[in-house]
């Protein structure tokens, strides 16, 4: 019988049926970060329960983080205690930690792709609703709660009941500045803050095929954003010719066994989704949220939707939006004046995101009255683009660079913007009060928020650039 | 995990969709691991811009103030995946949340901690929201699930469907981690399978 992706992905790792019906399903990669761990820690020790497979648990510190140079423990005082009990966790259990000070630290979406922990037709899980991130590379991922955590810990499965399956066809071409964060912003745009609710969601299409693997992830990050818990993308020549060579993935002959298994990773002609859904990027233009969920999204030379133009199940959210975000129905987006710019986290803030966002800022200033920032997703990553000479680029401009963590993609970390001030961020959430306390958050691609940060407005790149 | 069989309770309605973990449990600054978890529920939600409560807010109103059931509209727990989102709920004695539909890992782990969460259609749930501004915390409703049933002031018993394993769950407060303690030989033979089948899985080793 045809199988999707997900379907052959799942049965392989299917260990067996609980006696509640739920399916125990294998997690290689299990990646631990200090904001939640430290609850599923102290539950083993109170239990006396061992971690089964530490050999296939890893651990970051991300969350708290400070992003000042030269920062340690105590830079942040309110990550100080989560950062040492995720370091006394981890020496407990025997589990390799990417700590503070460690070249291989980063966001944990991040770091366990670039390091080749994370393998297509693999099974991850992260106590943290991004994990699907590293579908990009065609791995199965879960973003889970601490008992689940604790339950993989403990046992090294996942106990759940199958979802059902949906496939996004992403068809046309990209036009220029376009990249995987406006397509993802006009989906959930599309299907809404829970449509993909109960669906293992894969994504495929030529838009999707022409994807860089980096972009992939920004698309399977914002799964959870439209209610997905795991949304991936078939393996291809690209994702093996991406892997090679990182740290912990396969060498030699296993490597050439690896790439034949994961060459049949890949949804049958005649598999059947519960749902599909087609969307033709090829006229997609940049885009930006306007309000405070990520599906009130407009193209970036659109304006805040009138009340009626709003369907009538999402009209109060609108409305709420309109008064918290300070924006009256008809306003164009481009133009509005912006207080601060954030380039980071785990959905925008791989090599190529920088990349793009310093072609933009290159030879010009950041606004005067904007503070803008660029947080890189790993310490890795940081290290190539300072190579590259991109720290300079954003420093000369008048952007701060900072050491890597989720920064102020939640603010866990004390970096957070000011009340009433109006950010644009290349994160995941523009939810009321996340970047700080009644911080306006405007959703967009690195490439829009380098452009903004410029004109100290919201800006479409292609006039500031051109659309060559 | 605390067992859940049936509770008595005022009812509150939180007349939202789509209400997200960064409003039910925002991080608080400054407490490091001792987070309190009363405090946190709703904590902006419920304060007005100088930090004094706000009386307009549900669970702020004096006839609210215990109460133990939830009620509200669709994607409730939509979101991070913080389980603070579910322990400030039963560090306020909030026990059940009726709703149109829960994001999936909110209503994980609300399983995970017994708290019911009941899914109800969209009808039933509109008439139960109804029912529950009415009495407007002047008479308790009971949510038996036992009996899968909700009663109280103002109409008939509502059904309400769970899966009977969750139920069951719920009812005998089961520890997870002890359900699946009792697959480990089938865990241990998926290992030795998947080392030969994939190797490069059973292995995470850096060749630096």
């Amino acid at each position: 019988m045809p199988q999707t992706l997900f379907d052959k992905i799942w049965d392989f790792h299917c260990v067996g049926q609980r006696a509640d019906g739920r399916d125990l399903l294998y997690i290689d990669r299990h990646v631990l970060h200090e904001l939640h761990a430290h609850h599923a820690f102290a539950r083993l020790q109170r239990e006396g329960r061992q971690v089964h497979r530490p050999d296939l648990t890893f651990a970051v510190q991300d969350h708290t983080v400070a992003t000042k140079p030269g920062r340690d423990d105590e830079t942040n005082p309110s990550g100080s205690a989560f950062i040492k009990a995720m370091r006394e966790g981890c020496h407990r259990n025997g589990i390799r930690l990417f700590d503070l000070g460690d070249p291989d630290q980063g966001i944990s979406h991040v770091v366990a792709p670039e390091l080749g922990i994370v393998l297509p037709g693999a099974t991850h899980a992260v106590p943290d609703s991004h994990a699907s991130t590293v579908g990009g590379l065609g791995a199965l991922a879960f973003g889970c709660g601490t008992s689940e955590l604790a339950h993989i810990l403990v046992t090294q499965v996942i106990a759940m009941k199958r979802p059902k399956r949906m496939r996004v066809r992403l068809d046309g071409r990209l036009g220029a500045h376009v990249t995987g964060k406006d397509v993802a912003l006009r989906l959930i745009a599309e299907l809404g803050v829970a449509g993909a609710r109960g669906y293992a969601v894969e994504y495929s299409g030529t838009a999707v095929a022409s994807l860089p693997i980096e972009e992939r992830m920004t698309l399977c990050n914002l799964n959870i954003e439209m209610g997905g818990r795991s949304g991936l993308v078939a393996p291809d020549e690209a994702t093996f010719a991406w892997l090679t060579g990182r740290p912990y993935a396969p060498r030699g002959t296993q490597w050439d066994r690896a790439l034949d298994v994961w060459r049949t990773l890949r949804s049958d002609d005649d598999a059947v989704f519960d749902r599909e859904v087609t969307l033709d990027c090829t006229s997609l233009e940049p885009q930006i949220t306007w309000g405070t969920d990520p599906s009130q999204v407009v193209g970036i030379s659109g304006r805040v939707p009138e009340p009626g133009a709003v369907e009538p199940s999402r009209r109060a959210a609108a409305e709420s939006a309109f008064v918290y975000m300070g924006l009256a129905p008809g306003t164009a987006l481009v133009g509005l004046p912006i207080d601060r710019v954030f380039i980071g986290s785990c959905t925008n803030a791989r090599l190529p995101d920088l990349e793009t966002a310093a072609a933009v800022v290159r030879g010009r200033r950041v606004a005067q009255g904007v503070t803008a920032m660029v947080v890189p997703g790993s310490s890795q990553v940081k290290r190539e683009a300072e190579a590259a000479g991109l720290d300079r680029v954003f420093r000369d401009a008048g952007f701060f660079w900072g050491e890597s963590g989720c920064s102020m993609c939640a603010g866990g970390n004390g970096d957070r913007g000011q009340p009433g001030e109006r950010c644009i961020s290349t994160t995941n959430r523009n939810f009321e009060n996340r970047q700080g306390p009644k911080v306006r958050t405007h959703l967009a691609s690195p490439a829009t928020a380098a452009a903004s940060a410029i004109a100290g407005r919201i800006a479409d790149v292609r006039s500031l650039i051109g659309a060559a | 995990m605390q067992p859940f069989k049936s509770l008595t309770a005022i009812a509150a309605a939180l007349l939202r969709d789509d209400v997200n973990t960064d409003q039910i449990a925002p991080v608080l600054h400054g407490r490091g691991l001792k987070e309190d978890y009363k405090a946190m529920l709703f904590h902006r939600a419920r304060r007005r811009e100088d930090g004094s409560e706000d009386p307009d807010f549900v669970l702020n109103k004096p006839q609210f103030r215990g109460a133990g059931i939830l009620v509200t509209g669709h994607n409730f727990g939509a979101g991070s995946s913080r389980e603070s989102a579910v322990w400030s709920m039963l560090a306020n004695d909030i026990r059940v949340i009726v709703a149109k539909s829960f994001a999936d890992i909110y209503r994980e782990n609300c399983l995970q901690n017994g708290l019911l969460p009941v899914v109800l259609e969209t009808k039933d749930a509109d008439a139960f929201i109804a029912r529950v501004v009415a009495a407007d915390g002047r008479a308790a409703f009971t949510v038996d699930l036992v009996t899968q049933r909700i009663g109280g002031p103002g109409g008939a018993d509502i059904a309400f469907d769970i899966a009977p394993a969750e139920r069951t769950r719920l009812l005998e407060g089961l520890d997870d981690i002890g359900l699946t303690l009792k697959h480990m030989d089938d865990i241990a033979r998926w290992e030795q399978h998947a080392a030969v089948a994939q190797p490069w899985l059973q292995a995470a080793r850096d060749s630096r």
